[in-house]
C-alpha cells in the first residue's frame, strides 16, 4: 500500500478551502444584477386560495415583480415529479396528485409556497411578500398517518381516494400465515418510527441566471445529484430543454437524502430569472427549511416475529403506513417499500416473510429519503423484535442472533434481495470482544449503586447500498438507471482529471477517487484532480445517496482507467518501439517485457498528444476515456453496533456510556474517512433515537420549527465512539467496496432503544427516549429494583 | 445609510449600512467574507462564529453598528498571510473534523475561544460541554473533539486572550 494508494488513511484535499473559509457555497455565489426571492408561504396546513392581491405588494420599493401559481399556469410550467412508479396490490398504479411549484388554487401544508416576490435585496422582499394579500378559506386538515384513511378524513387531493397513495405488498402471505399458525412463539411490537428533519447545516438555495444572447439558463443549486435535477427540470416541468440548463452544485454543506430531490424554488428561480432577465437568488432561512425540506421516516408499524421452541425464526410480517406528507417528493414511493420491505429479512434466515404498506397523504411537509431511507425503519422493526423475543424466550439476544444468522451466501431472501457476502458471526463476535460484553454485569452492579440503571442493546443491521442495478430497479418501478459514469482525461503532462456523476457534499471524493487513481496509475495523488458537479463538464451522473459513490462510482473510474490503460500501452508500444503485446505496466511506468526498456507515464501522456510516433490511421491521439458502470447487485454493509446507557432513574435521562461499531464494508479507501461516515452516522441514528421528532399540532402547525425546538445531538450528547471493520468483499464491484455513508443512521436507533428498554425494563418506550419519555415509561412501568 | 468602521482581519474597513443589517449581513455580503456561514435564524447552530476583539461571539446576534470599532477576526483572518494554517485549522484537517465544511469556520473560532478561556490542556469533558453553541451534522464531533484538543495543545502557551488572534 503506497501513502497515498487504496487503503491509506490519506488527510483530505478538501480541506484546506473549508478550514480556511474559502469554501464556494451556492449563497456563497453571486451574479451580476443578482435579485432575491422571498417566498410567500401558506401559514394554513390546508386551505382553499380564495384570491390572492398581489398589487399592494408590487409597488413596494424594491420589488421588481411577484408572480403566483396563475402565472405559473399560464407559462405552462409543469408539476414536480415523482420518479418511482410504485403499483398496489391490485395492480393499480399509485396516485400521484398534481405537485404545482407555487399553490394552484389550494395549499396542503403549512409552508407551501403561495407567491414569489421578485426584488432587490432580500429585505425588500420580505417587506413586500408581507404585503400579498391571500384570502383563504381553512379546511380541517389531516395530519396523523393512521388517521389519514379513516372514515370521513378531509380528503386533501381531490383525485386521491381516501388519501391513499398506494397499498403495496411484498411476500408471501400465505405461507408466512401458516408459519405463524405452526409457531410456538410470537412477538408482537407496535412501532412508531418517528418523523425527522434532516436539518443538514448548509440550507437549501438556489440561483439562476438566464442568458437571454444564447437562451441558455444556470441554476447553482445545493443538489446532491445536479443532472437528475437537470433532467427532472427540463423533461417533466419543462422550463427549458435540456441541452439549455446547466446545473451547477458547488460546495454543498450537507445532504443527507434532503438535497436529492426536485424542489419548488429551484423551478421558481429558474422562470422567475427568465421573466425579470436578472439573476434570482433564494436562500432559505432555517425556519424554511424546516417547513420545506422534505423529512424522513414517519411509519406507523405493528410487527410481528414467530420462531419456533428452539428459538429459530420461522416468520415475520409487518403493517405499516408511510406518511409521504402533502405531495409526492422525488423519489417517496420507493423509500417504505423497495428500500424498507426487502431489507425485512435482517442478517437472519426468515422462511417467510410478508409485508404490506400503505402509503398516504397527509398535510405536512412531504417525506422522502434521510439518511439510510427506509433501511433504518426495517433494521429498526428487525433489531427491536429480536432484541424483545430473546427477552420474551429468556433468550441471550447475541445467542438468539447467533442461532438465526445466515452464514451461507449467495443467499435469497424471500424479499428479492440476494445478499451475495457476509460474514454475520465476525462481526457480532468482535462487537462482543470490544464492548466487554463479559464485564457489564459487574458495570451494572456498580452503575446501580450510583442510583443508575445500565442497559445493553444490540443492533446487527443489515442494509442494500450500492444503488443499484439498472435492470433491477427499473423492474421495480424506477424511473431512472441508477449506474455511474466517469471521465478520465490524463493530460499531455501526464496529470489527470477525472470527471465523475457522483456529488460530494461532506464524502470526501475528491480524496478517495484520487487516491484510486493514485495507486492504479502510479502517480503523485497530488497530480489528480475530481471534477463534479456540473452538468457542462461531466456529460451525466446520478448524483450521491445510497452510499453508492464508492460502489458504483469509483467503479466506472476503474473501467476507465482500465481503457486508459489499454491506450496508453498502444502508445507506448510506438515509444518504444516494441510490440503492444509485450508491453507491461507497473507503478507508473511502461517496460518491454524482458529488456530493460521503458517509457514514463509522463512521456507516454505527452506522446500521446504530440503524437509523433504513430499516424492517425494507427492510433487516435490524445489519452481520455469515458466508462458507464453498472452495477450487478445492490451490495450489502452490515455489522453489529452495541449500545450501552446508563439511565438516570430520579429524571429518566439517558447517558450513552459506551458505543460499539464493527462493520463490514467491504474493501475500505481511506480508513479516516470510513470512520468519520460512521460517527456521524451514528450520531443522527442516536439524534432519532434520544432528541429528534418532529411534531405537528392536530391543526398541521410545525411545532419543533426552529434548531430551538428540534433538538440535534450536540457535542455533550454524545459519547466518543469506539468503531472497528471486519471485511468481506462485495463481488459485485471490481473494487469489493460496499459502501458506509448510511451504516450508522441505520444500526443506532435500534441499539439505543434496545439499550433503554434493557436498562428500564419495559417494552413500552417510543422514540425519541426522552428524559421525559423515560421517566413516564419507568412510572408506566413500575422500575426494577435497582442494588 | 449609517456608516459603520471596524477592523477585519487587520485591516480598516467601512461601509454604508441599514440599521437593521446583522454583522453577519455585513461580513458576507459587503465584505465578501463568505467563510462565515448562517446555519440558523435562532442563533443556536453557531456556524457564524466570530471574534470580537477576541471574544467569540454569533454574527447572527449582532448588528453591524454595534460593531462600530470593534476589531473582528473571522476565519479568512487566522491562516498566515503566506497560507500557513493556524495550528487550530490544522489540527481540524488532521485528525478529519470536518467533512461537509460549512459548520467547520464556526467550529474552529469557538474552539479558539475554548482555548482562550480554558487553556492549552483541555480533556473530553470540558471540550464537549464549552462546545454546546455549535452544531455539526457530519462528524458527530468525534474528530471535532480530537481536533480541538491536539490544536489547543499545538498552540502557543500565551495568554489565553492573545491565543485567539
Amino acid at each position: 500500500m503506497s501513502a497515498t494508494g487504496i487503503g491509506a488513511a490519506v488527510r483530505r484535499k478538501e480541506d484546506f478551502r473549508f478550514v480556511t473559509g474559502k469554501g464556494q457555497y451556492t449563497d456563497d455565489v453571486v451574479r451580476p444584477g443578482e435579485t432575491r426571492a422571498v417566498f410567500v408561504r401558506s401559514p394554513h396546513a390546508h386551505a382553499k386560495i380564495k384570491s390572492i392581491d398581489v398589487s399592494a405588494a408590487k409597488k413596494m420599493p424594491g420589488v421588481i415583480d411577484v408572480l403566483t401559481g396563475a402565472d405559473l399556469a399560464t407559462d405552462k410550467i409543469g408539476n414536480l415529479i415523482c420518479g418511482w412508479m410504485i403499483h398496489s396490490k391490485d395492480g393499480t398504479p399509485m396516485k400521484m396528485s398534481a405537485h404545482p411549484a407555487l399553490a394552484a388554487g389550494k395549499v396542503n401544508c403549512v409552508g407551501d409556497a403561495v407567491a414569489v416576490v421578485i426584488a432587490e435585496s432580500i429585505a425588500q422582499g420580505k417587506e413586500a411578500a408581507e404585503k400579498v394579500k391571500v384570502d383563504y378559506d381553512v379546511l380541517q386538515a389531516v395530519i396523523d398517518p393512521a388517521k389519514a384513511q379513516a372514515k370521513g378524513a378531509p380528503q386533501i387531493h381531490a383525485d386521491i381516494p381516501n388519501n391513499t397513495i398506494y397499498q403495496w405488498h411484498l411476500g408471501d402471505p400465505k405461507a408466512t400465515a401458516a408459519a405463524f399458525a405452526a409457531a410456538k412463539h410470537v412477538t408482537k411490537l407496535d412501532i412508531v418510527n418517528n418523523r425527522l428533519v434532516p436539518n443538514a447545516m448548509e440550507p437549501r438555495a438556489a440561483l439562476a441566471e438566464y442568458d437571454e444572447g444564447s437562451d441558455h439558463l444556470t441554476l447553482w443549486s445545493t443538489s446532491q445529484n445536479p443532472h437528475v435535477a437537470r433532467l427532472v427540470i427540463s423533461a417533466f416541468v419543462g422550463i427549458t430543454p435540456e441541452h439549455k440548463l446547466r446545473v451547477i452544485a458547488p460546495d454543498v454543506g450537507g445532504g443527507f437524502g434532503s438535497k436529492i430531490f426536485i424542489y419548488p424554488e429551484e423551478v421558481v428561480c429558474l422562470w422567475a430569472s427568465r421573466k425579470v432577465k436578472r439573476p434570482v437568488k433564494w436562500t432559505s432561512d432555517r425556519s424554511e427549511a424546516f417547513l420545506t425540506d422534505a423529512h424522513g421516516r414517519d411509519h406507523v408499524t405493528h410487527a410481528e416475529l414467530a420462531l419456533d421452541a428452539d428459538g429459530k425464526i420461522l416468520a415475520l410480517r409487518a403493517k405499516t403506513i408511510a406518511n409521504l406528507g402533502a405531495y409526492m417528493s422525488t423519489f417517496s414511493s420507493s423509500v417504505p417499500t423497495y428500500l424498507y420491505a426487502t431489507l425485512l429479512s435482517g442478517q437472519y434466515n426468515i422462511p417467510s416473510i410478508y409485508c404490506e404498506v400503505d402509503a398516504v397523504y397527509t398535510n405536512t411537509a412531504p417525506v422522502d429519503a434521510y439518511r439510510g431511507a427506509g433501511r433504518p425503519e426495517a433494521a429498526f422493526v428487525v433489531e427491536r423484535l429480536m432484541e424483545v423475543t430473546a427477552r420474551q424466550m429468556a433468550i441471550d439476544p447475541a445467542d438468539l442472533r447467533k442461532r438465526n444468522f445466515i452464514t451461507a451466501f449467495p443467499h435469497q431472501t424471500p424479499v428479492i434481495m440476494a445478499y451475495d457476502a457476509g460474514d454475520f458471526h465476525a462481526s457480532l463476535k468482535k462487537a462482543l470482544e470490544l464492548a466487554d460484553v463479559k464485564g457489564f454485569g459487574k458495570r451494572k452492579r456498580e452503575a446501580a449503586r450510583h442510583g443508575k440503571l445500565r442497559g445493553l442493546g444490540y443492533s446487527a443491521y443489515i442494509e442494500a447500498c450500492g444503488i443499484a442495478p439498472s435492470q433491477a430497479v427499473g423492474s421495480l418501478g424506477a424511473g431512472v438507471g441508477l449506474w455511474e459514469s466517469a471521465e478520465v482525461r490524463v493530460n499531455p503532462t501526464g496529470s489527470v482529471e477525472v470527471l465523475t456523476g457522483c456529488h460530494a457534499h461532506g464524502q470526501g471524493h475528491e480524496t478517495t477517487f484520487a487516491q484510486l487513481v493514485s495507486e492504479r496509475l502510479g502517480i503523485p495523488f497530488d497530480n489528480v484532480s475530481i471534477v463534479h458537479g456540473d452538468t457542462d463538464k461531466v456529460q451525466f451522473g446520478m448524483g450521491t445517496y445510497g452510499s453508492r459513490s464508492g460502489a458504483v462510482g469509483m467503479s466506472a473510474i476503474v473501467k476507465a482507467l482500465d481503457k486508459i490503460e489499454a491506450k496508453a500501452k498502444k502508445v507506448a508500444a510506438y515509444v518504444l518501439e516494441a510490440a503492444e503485446g509485450d508491453i507491461e505496466f507497473k507503478d507508473g511506468k511502461f517496460t518491454v517485457a524482458g529488456t530493460d526498456k521503458s517509457a514514463a507515464w509522463g512521456d507516454v501522456a505527452l506522446n500521446a498528444y504530440i503524437a509523433h510516433k504513430f499516424v492517425g490511421a494507427d492510433l487516435e491521439p490524445g489519452l481520455k476515456e469515458t466508462s458507464f458502470y453498472d452495477p450487478t447487485n445492490f451490495t450489502f454493509p452490515a455489522g453489529c453496533h452495541i449500545c450501552e446507557v446508563e439511565v438516570d432513574i430520579d429524571t429518566g435521562k439517558t447517558d450513552i456510556v459506551n458505543w460499539t461499531a464493527i462493520d463490514d464494508f467491504g474493501t475500505v479507501i481511506n480508513p479516516m474517512i470510513v470512520e468519520g461516515q460512521v460517527h456521524g452516522g451514528i450520531a443522527q441514528g442516536v439524534g432519532q433515537a434520544l432528541l429528534e421528532g418532529a411534531v405537528y399540532s392536530k391543526e398541521g402547525q410545525l411545532v419543533t420549527g426552529s434548531m430551538m425546538d428540534y433538538t440535534m445531538p450536540r457535542a455533550h450528547d454524545l459519547p466518543s465512539f469506539h468503531v472497528g471493520l471486519t471485511t468481506t468483499k462485495s463481488p459485485s464491484n471490481p473494487l469489493g467496496i460496499k459502501g458506509c455513508g448510511e451504516a450508522g443512521a441505520i444500526a443506532a436507533p435500534a441499539a439505543v432503544i434496545n439499550a433503554i428498554t434493557d436498562a428500564i425494563g419495559t417494552e413500552d418506550l417510543a422514540m425519541p427516549a426522552t428524559a421525559n419519555a423515560v421517566w413516564s415509561a419507568l412510572q408506566r412501568a413500575k422500575p426494577r429494583q435497582v442494588a | 445609510m449609517p456608516a459603520v468602521s471596524m477592523t477585519v482581519n487587520g485591516k480598516a474597513v467601512s461601509g454604508n449600512v441599514e440599521e437593521r443589517t446583522l454583522l453577519v449581513q455585513f461580513l458576507r455580503e459587503q465584505l465578501r467574507l463568505t467563510g462565515t456561514h448562517v446555519g440558523c435564524d435562532t442563533s443556536q447552530c453557531g456556524a457564524c462564529v466570530i471574534h470580537v476583539d477576541g471574544i467569540a461571539a454569533k454574527s447572527c446576534t449582532l448588528l453591524a453598528l454595534q460593531c462600530e470599532g470593534a476589531s473582528i477576526t473571522t476565519i479568512e483572518g487566522l491562516a498566515e498571510p503566506g497560507g500557513a494554517l493556524h495550528p487550530m485549522q490544522e489540527a481540524f484537517r488532521e485528525h478529519h473534523g470536518l467533512q461537509c465544511g460549512y459548520c467547520t469556520p464556526g467550529m474552529i473560532m469557538s474552539a479558539l475561544d475554548i482555548v482562550r478561556r480554558n487553556g492549552n490542556d483541555l480533556d473530553e469533558h470540558t471540550i464537549r460541554e464549552q462546545l454546546d453553541g455549535n452544531i455539526c451534522r457530519c462528524t458527530g464531533y468525534h474528530n471535532i473533539v480530537k481536533a480541538i484538543a491536539a490544536g489547543a495543545k499545538n498552540m502557543p502557551k500565551v495568554g489565553a486572550q492573545q491565543a485567539a488572534e
